[in-house]
């Protein structure tokens, strides 16, 4: 079939198969899946501009209905994602004024591809220890065990650095807020606006929700249960790919046939993804979520190494 | 089989089945009745294209999300008894 906006030819039940992948792993991930979109879609001909822009467009349907599954599960923290909404667009808006000052020196792509590279490996390799730190922990805690077993699936949410976040908590820089959803008495509003800032910066820098970067920020920093931090990540990536898409369709890089035919699968894929946490404690979404930013990084460094960089 | 696993696995049966109906009228309607405009809208009134792309993935995801969340509510309690 051919998709005239961006002149490209390509089989719709291809691109229905590509959206209900990256449905159900953002779905269960709370990720936007680009890292694996968006080389599906240069796969099949799409130019990366396109690629870039179109990939942005069907996140924003895809995570509109992998939010509202979540909010309906209670997984969304919405005063905590409406005041990260602030950090997210000034976060988008530092990153892409920092890609198009890279612009006009000469190695844009290897540098934007090794910051990718470097994140996405220690994302990887600190979630993998953490959670077999806390996966032991757990194990060691026989006391606990009887309570352990009787928890909801969905409940079952510990964490190794969880002392991170206590830390992070007594911050003492006014103002504070409480987000009693998420099961935190007191925060400094900066450090909300900090990590917000920090996942928008990426997504501004490196395209996609950054969904990668801002869960893990979650948990780690801001002591966000993972199914909660999950639902509330959906909602910022809502925002940021809202903001991307404009600003792509403006410069002529999105194929809004291309994206509607994509989300119909990603829909389908993203309710799944999005039901299936409720089976799943936290530590185990977090390990499950491991290889992804592994299988990021491998097709970023073959795409640097044959010089056809995925993103 | 688990009566709740059961129950889920037909909603997500009926879910699909929606979904596949809704993809067939999309061919129809979107990319045959609106793939020409859209591309007119792309190639001369860019902003119009930006903010239209924008408000058209919006609102598939909603009438999608929706349309199911509304018939698996008239559907399920059928499927539980």
């Amino acid at each position: 079939m051919i998709f005239p906006i961006s002149g490209t030819h390509i089989d719709p039940v291809y691109l229905i198969g590509v959206g209900f992948v990256v449905g159900v792993l953002g779905g269960f991930f709370g990720v936007g899946g680009s890292f694996l979109a968006g080389p599906a879609l240069f796969a099949a001909g799409v130019p990366m501009n396109f690629v870039v822009g179109t990939d942005l467009a069907h996140i924003v349907g895809k995570s509109i209905v992998a939010a509202r599954k979540h909010r309906m599960l209670g997984n969304v923290d919405l005063k905590l994602g409406g005041i990260m909404v602030v950090g997210t667009i000034a976060g988008v808006e530092t990153g892409a004024q920092v890609i198009q000052w890279l612009k006009r020196t000469a190695h844009i792509d290897a540098a934007v591809g090794l910051t990718f590279v470097f994140i996405l490996l220690g994302i990887s390799g600190f979630m993998t220890w953490e959670t077999i730190a806390t996966l032991r922990a757990r194990g060691n805690r026989k006391r606990e065990r009887k309570a352990i077993e009787t928890e909801h699936p969905s409940r079952r949410d510990h964490s190794a650095m969880a002392h991170i976040a206590h830390r992070i908590h007594g911050i003492s820089l006014p103002p504070y807020i409480s987000l009693p959803v998420s099961g935190i008495e007191r925060v400094s509003l900066w450090a909300i606006l900090a990590v917000a800032f920090v996942g928008g910066f990426f997504s501004g820098f490196l395209g996609g929700g950054a969904g990668y970067i801002r869960m893990p920020c979650l948990i780690y920093l801001l002591g966000i249960p993972t199914h909660i931090a999950v639902g509330t990540d959906l909602f910022e990536i809502i925002i940021s790919a809202s903001y991307g898409t404009v600003s792509h369709a403006l410069k002529g890089n999105v194929d809004i046939l291309i994206a509607l035919v994509m989300h119909t699968g990603a829909a389908i894929g993203a309710q799944i993804g999005a039901t299936a946490t409720q089976f799943f404690g936290g530590p185990r979404i977090r390990m499950a979520f491991i290889p992804l930013p592994l299988i990021g990084a491998v097709m970023l460094i073959h795409g640097l190494l044959t010089g056809h960089p995925h993103k | 089989m688990d009566q709740e696993v059961k129950s889920s696995l037909i909603s997500f049966c009926i879910e699909i089945l929606i979904y596949a109906g809704l993809v067939l009228a999309y061919y129809f309607l979107v990319l045959h009745l609106l793939g020409d405009w859209l591309q007119r809208l792309f190639e001369h009134e860019r902003k119009l294209y930006a903010v239209t792309a924008l408000v058209l993935i919006i609102c598939q995801g909603l009438i999608l999300e929706v349309l199911t969340r509304l018939l698996l509510t008239f559907i399920k309690p059928r499927t539980e008894e």
